[in-house]
């Protein structure tokens, strides 16, 4: 059972090589497997450059989503009017395509790396942002009741009840940002092209494209696609091993 | 120690929770507010504690108001903090008033002790029974050396087993603390057996329909006592006028 997606995933390779082979598919339409990895193999040094490009952005804007979103969440919490003044704004920020204001941004900040986080964070924010506000508001009534009935006050509610009781809705969040602050790094570096970074992954796939680099830009591809899982098993044990500490809740 | 006097409760919408109740509340008496589902018990409850506000009459304390700690409150589920030992739930009455930890310790752990809770101290509330939960939530409200002790159904939840035990160990408790206590509950076995005042209410909308002394000793064995299944009867046949009239 445990490796049951490894032989999948190598099944459906085997096939994918099999079939491009039979049927002769040209490798500027579909290039197989073992092109992809000869690819890799080729420039494996300036790849992985360009993932740890990509990845540094990726994190970058993680980060900052991370303590935006919490921050604006707690604000909204404590404050009626910072939830009347924050929420809608970010709503908006949520149904914004991000190819539709990426140039916009990148003009108006101009410094490319800078540019890309802002792209990104603007991903990776609001499951950040509206899973800490619903475990801010999750502790349960009677709780709350008991913390006024002691004379608690704001920031000791918001301390030793609602902050406690939103950290696992946290994490969760940060697992789904991980993996929309990349596609956000992506997105960005595709749309500002060589005026952005010129290192990401997104970079060399455009760069490969134009070139008719097939296997290359799978090659790159399925790097991201690795990188991708990594990132959200990653984050999805580190918030495991979080609660495993306190209790496992 | 409190009079309650005339008090009524309309929520928003309309809906008339309690009309024109009174009661007073005596100095270490124990009260069980009996009645179906939906006669104001919680809501009686709840305006005792301060927890929510009388549409109409008024509560009135002897001598000082309540301060933070003179009331403790237990719910119908042990609403513990799922992340803090049981330690730290008992605490946090305490910590909460900014008494430090060193000086809390002694009466978290008498507190526990109170309710047979001793060696469990480091338990989070997943790892205990339902029966220890509550008895948590109970040492929870015991901590603070409470004046008024309002107990919400507490152990509705609970098998019988557990149930019996604990309602033994509240009367061990109450005897020992001394404080006040109102205790709902919609069981007319254990108001008889928990109460020395029955408060039997009527719904729609809630009101008191009459008071029951007891004269039963407040004891475990008092379940075997024949005196007990004739205060049941009782009950019983008040709460059934009481609800046809």
């Amino acid at each position: 059972m445990r490796w049951a997606p490894a032989l999948f995933g190598l099944l459906a390779l085997a096939l994918w090589e099999a079939a491009v082979r039979l049927l002769g598919v040209p490798v500027y339409v579909l290039p197989g497997p073992i092109a992809i990895v000869g690819a890799f193999a080729a420039d494996p040094v300036g790849l992985l450059q360009s993932l740890a490009s990509t990845l540094f952005v990726t994190f970058a804007a993680l980060a900052v989503a991370a303590v935006l979103g919490g921050a604006m969440a707690v604000a909204m919490s404590a404050s009626r009017l910072a939830q009347a003044a924050i929420q809608p704004w970010a709503v908006a920020l949520q149904v914004t395509p991000l190819p539709a204001i990426a140039p916009l941004i990148i003009i108006w900040i101009g410094q490319p790396f800078l540019a890309l986080v802002v792209c990104a964070t603007i991903v990776a924010f609001f499951p950040l942002f509206a899973s800490t506000a619903s475990g801010l508001a999750s502790a349960p009534p009677e709780l709350n009741d008991l913390f006024h009935l002691y004379g608690a006050r704001r920031w000791q509610t918001m301390r030793l009840l609602r902050l406690p009781a939103a950290l696992p809705y946290f994490l969760t969040g940060l697992r789904i940002s991980g993996g929309l602050a990349l596609v956000g790094a992506v997105v960005a570096e595709l749309v500002a092209g060589s005026g952005g970074f010129a290192s990401g992954l997104a970079y060399r796939i455009l760069e490969a494209s134009f070139r008719l680099e097939i296997p290359r830009m799978f090659a790159a591809l399925v790097l991201l696609a690795l990188a991708g899982i990594v990132l959200n098993y990653g984050l999805g044990a580190i918030g495991q091993a979080i609660l495993r500490r306190r209790g496992g809740v | 120690m409190l009079t309650v006097s005339n008090v009524g409760r309309v929520f928003p919408g309309g809906v008339e929770a309690l009309r024109d109740t009174s009661l007073r509340l005596a100095e270490s008496d124990f009260i069980a507010l009996l009645g179906p589902s939906g006669c104001g018990k919680s809501t009686l409850l709840r305006l005792i504690a301060g927890l929510d506000q009388p549409t109409s009459g008024r509560m009135i304390w002897d001598g000082r108001p309540p301060a933070p700690g003179d009331i403790g409150f237990v719910f119908q589920d042990a609403t513990l903090l799922p992340w803090s030992t049981a330690e730290d739930n008992v605490y946090l009455p305490l910590r909460l008033r900014g008494v430090s930890r060193g000086e809390a310790v002694p009466m978290v752990h008498a507190a526990l002790h109170r309710v047979g809770l001793t060696g469990f101290e480091t338990a989070r509330p997943r790892a205990l029974s339902g029966g220890m939960r509550m008895r948590v939530s109970i040492a929870r409200a015991l901590v603070t050396r409470p004046r008024l002790l309002l107990m919400d159904e507490p152990f509705a939840a609970l098998d019988e087993f557990t149930r019996h035990k604990l309602q033994a160990d509240l009367l061990d408790v109450w005897k020992e603390a001394g404080c006040t206590v109102v205790f709902v509950t919609h069981s007319i076995y254990e108001a008889a057996f928990l109460a020395r005042r029955i408060v039997l209410m009527t719904p729609r909308p809630g009101k008191i329909a009459r008071e029951m002394p007891s004269s039963l000793q407040a004891a475990a064995e008092t379940r075997l006592d024949p005196a007990y299944a004739t205060f049941v009867a009782d009950i019983s046949r008040a709460m059934q006028a009481a609800l046809t009239s």
